[in-house]
């Protein structure tokens, strides 16, 4: 039986919309960041979609390199997070105002 | 996930969002990329950000004393917005999407390091690179005192 492609863009599509929502409404940097890789898992099943739907396995080339992508920006986010908390004591988004005036 | 404000919970709820994408990419016999989501993201990313949450000790993120109804509506509409539109789009205009014919090569291991290995060789080697860059970045920031 195969997965319809529709199906599987309107999941990719609600899972992306969700990742969007918390990056907009939380306020905590942690939940935010994982907002973040919620939205590169949807497009990373967008890629796998399209890859089955298409019978080629370049999509599937993409959507590993974007999980190496992710594991980078994964280390580089929670050093830098780390970082933060260490010299500010929050990772609440609005008390950082380091850039403000 | 996104709703509850104790970022624990959130993080157990996303590594259950991971396992339910890697059957979906079973069911789409992509098999290689279903064992690499559990291993990379429920195994390595989610581990990171436990200890992460752990480490800082955060505990529920409190409400606003004013709430932002304008911008939470405005980004609430967008988002909407957004979703609806690629919805009817893909309602609407399914034909430009013409399926070739022929069978499917499953995404197992030997079809896809085919793939990595010859057509995809310089992506793949520049990936290299990025996580090597990721490495020094993160072992320098969490070394220095900034």
């Amino acid at each position: 039986m195969v997965v319809p492609l529709e199906h599987v863009i309107v999941l990719s599509l609600t899972l992306f919309s969700t990742g969007v929502l918390g990056v907009l409404f939380r306020r905590n940097a942690i939940t935010i960041f994982m907002s973040i890789e919620l939205m590169l898992n949807a497009v990373n099943l967008a890629l796998v979609g399209f890859s089955r739907y298409y019978n080629s396995v370049d999509g599937q080339v993409f959507v590993f390199l974007v999980m190496t992508l992710a594991a980078a920006e994964v280390a580089v986010g929670l050093a830098i997070i780390i970082a933060l908390y260490r010299n500010r004591q929050t990772v609440n988004i609005d008390e950082i105002n380091l850039m403000k005036n | 996930m996104v709703l509850n404000r104790n970022a624990v919970y959130s993080a157990i709820s996303l590594v259950l969002c991971f396992f339910s994408l890697a059957v979906i990419y079973l069911l789409l016999e992509a098999y290689f990329i279903a064992v690499l989501e559990i291993f990379i993201y429920a195994g390595a990313i989610m581990v990171l950000f436990l200890f992460v949450i752990m480490l800082l000790n955060l505990g529920r993120e409190k409400a606003l004393e004013h709430f932002m109804h304008l911008q939470r509506g405005l980004s609430m509409f967008l988002v909407v917005l957004f979703f609806l539109g690629i919805f009817f789009l893909l309602l609407n205009d399914t034909s430009v999407l013409h399926q070739p014919e022929g069978g499917f090569v499953a995404g197992g291991v030997y079809s896809l390091g085919e793939a990595l290995f010859t057509k995809y060789l310089l992506p793949f080697e520049v990936a290299s690179l990025l996580l090597l860059v990721a490495l020094i970045g993160t072992v320098y920031l969490a070394k220095r005192k900034i």
